[in-house]
């Protein structure tokens, strides 16, 4: 479970994050949206150990993130940030290897590698296991590195942009493997999600983030209205239910 | 399979290294050696130890300094780090005279360790924030390997002829006036810190991801980093005490690990990088005394083909 008590970050004056405190559910699927600048990566980051916090605190599953050991941490939170880069070249089925690090610390054992076909399997990446990763596509890369974070067996994952760089198909294929991995084997995962159709289609839970402070916290009934997106994105918008579910018009 | 496969590759890859060094070793030992064995093995072993350690020293500091960087064009002397430690040797004669520390080898140390220091608090600090990507990094290691060229350069004007020529041979790439004294507190402190990066193995396959999916997989990035280049600045202070600064070497022979092993894993990267370096340097200076009969050129012809080899990266790299 994650949970955040007045998580804060500054830059000079500016604070990004703004006292932040959440309980997130278990065995749920999380968005989190806002415009840009609202501090959803930020938040994530710290959440994550990737950015030191200026105040506040943030538990995983009780741990305290700035005092529990990184190798405990990464055995109970998954991490996927946006940009990555590898700077050697590696295939796909080495990438998803990496995943079991925090278990294996670079011995793989028989499990460690049932965990690495079951994700390999799990994203649909047999056929491209033994590609090298630079001469994939970039949806296919980054159903690569969610592999990898999947392997690496947490129960929490956050995720920073997961649908970056895909297509409408990749990325509602993107969408229904992450809900499968939170209903078939109880993951918790957060997501920072910018379009909000998907947010809406996909989320148990929706965080609206606005100026470095959660403006609402709910499921999709609740946060995808009007009222609510105009405090957070600053515009109007009209929502329409399609198939039952909340979809938002905002193109012209 | 597939690693079943480049794991056989590699191990085929290393043999075949390890086969031509050897021959490489035998031919630099007995060809055209005419006179007394017992003149000529001590003295051409002694050279030979020498270019051994240095290669080794070399390849390990730069394929360690390119993956705590991330990046494959920076190394250790692209980044000052031989100007660095001349500065150090100039900033102790200056300080202490050439002869404060009797013993070569206690001046050694104190020139190592000083080094260390100093690295860690630059590099460190460079590399931990590496907001500004690399070509600042580039940027800044070649602005600041010009500003310790110059201040040794201003601190040498202000030391007495004797000291100046004193300290000036140290600072040339020279493969025929090794330092035999220095020798064995060398090859010690290469060997300790091939135990260090052999411990750092699996953590620095990791750090190939970059500094977040490290830290995600429960790497301590900052410590890695750390030991890392401490390690880097130790190894290149041994091989520039050793033969002067020959770290362009570096780029040239990581760059061919890379290229003929299969892997990413620095569990064989690193033994292919140092067994290319001492290929390398050991056939070059065969070439260069029995072919061209030219001595002490050897720096100049790895300088410019690790010129060569740093413009065509540069050339070649995407974005």
């Amino acid at each position: 479970m994650i949970e955040t008590q007045d998580l804060t970050r500054r830059y000079g004056d500016t604070v990004v994050v703004d006292g932040v405190s959440l309980r997130l559910p278990e065995r749920a699927f999380v968005s989190v949206i806002g415009a840009n600048g609202a501090g959803k990566s930020s938040l994530l980051s710290m959440v994550s150990r990737l950015l030191p916090m200026s105040a506040g605190r943030a538990f995983v599953d009780g741990l305290d993130v700035a005092t529990t050991p990184g190798d405990v941490l990464a055995r109970r939170l998954g991490i996927l940030r946006q940009d990555n880069g590898v700077a050697a070249r590696v295939t796909i089925r080495d990438l998803v290897a990496f995943g079991r690090y925090p278990h294996s610390k670079g011995r793989l054992n028989a499990a460690d590698r049932g965990h690495i076909a079951d994700a390999l399997a799990f994203l649909d990446l047999e056929p491209l296991a033994d590609r090298f990763l630079d001469e994939v596509s970039g949806g296919q890369r980054q159903r690569a590195y969610i592999a990898m974070v999947l392997a690496q067996d947490t129960d929490c994952i956050l995720l920073d942009e997961p649908l970056n760089n895909l297509d409408m198909r990749h990325a509602a294929a993107m969408m229904g493997l992450l809900r499968r991995a939170v209903d078939e084997r109880g993951r918790t995962i957060v997501a920072v999600l910018h379009d909000i159709n998907f947010a809406s289609c996909y989320s148990d839970r929706i965080v609206a983030m606005r100026d470095g402070k959660v403006v609402a916290i709910g499921p999709p009934e609740e946060i995808v209205t009007p009222e609510v997106l105009r405090a957070v994105y600053g515009i109007d918008v009209e929502v329409v239910v399609v198939k039952g579910y909340r979809t938002v018009f905002f193109y012209r | 399979m597939h690693s079943a496969h480049s794991g056989m590759r590699s191990v085929h890859v290393l043999a075949l290294l390890a086969v031509a060094l050897v021959a490489v070793a035998i031919a630099f030992m007995t060809i055209g050696a005419n006179g007394r064995w017992g003149f000529v093995l001590p003295f051409r072993g002694t050279k030979l130890a020498s270019l051994l350690l240095v290669g080794c020293a070399v390849a390990t500091a730069t394929v360690l300094f390119q993956t705590v960087s991330g990046n494959r064009i920076l190394t250790p002397a692209i980044m000052g780090f031989d100007e660095l430690y001349r500065l150090i040797q100039t900033g102790l004669v200056v300080g202490i005279g050439t002869g404060g520390f009797g013993d070569p080898r206690l001046r050694f140390l104190a020139e190592t360790g000083a080094m260390v220091l100093f690295a860690l608090l630059l590099y460190r600090w460079l590399l931990a924030r590496n907001a500004g990507g690399l070509h600042r990094l580039l940027l800044v290691g070649v602005i600041g390997g010009v500003l310790f060229r110059s201040l040794s350069q201003f601190l040498q004007r202000m030391l007495d002829p004797n000291q100046f020529v004193v300290l000036q041979t140290s600072f040339f790439a020279n493969f025929n006036a090794v330092r035999p004294d220095l020798l064995a507190l060398a090859a010690l402190l290469v060997l300790a810190a091939g135990l260090a990066t052999w411990r750092l193995l699996p953590r620095l396959d990791v750090l190939l991801l970059g500094r977040d999916a490290a830290i995600a997989l429960g790497v301590d990035h900052r410590r890695t980093l750390t030991q890392a280049l401490v390690l880097v600045a130790l190894l290149v202070s041994v091989s520039t005490a050793l033969v002067g600064p020959v770290t362009f070497l570096g780029l040239l022979v990581a760059h061919l690990a890379y290229r003929m092993i299969p892997t990413y894993r620095h569990a064989v990267v690193l033994p292919a990088a140092a067994l290319v370096a001492a290929i390398t340097l050991v056939g070059g200076q065969l070439v260069l005394e029995r072919v061209f009969s030219l001595n002490a050129a050897l720096s100049i012809v790895i300088e410019f083909l690790g010129g060569l080899t740093l413009l065509v990266l540069l050339a070649r790299r995407p974005r």
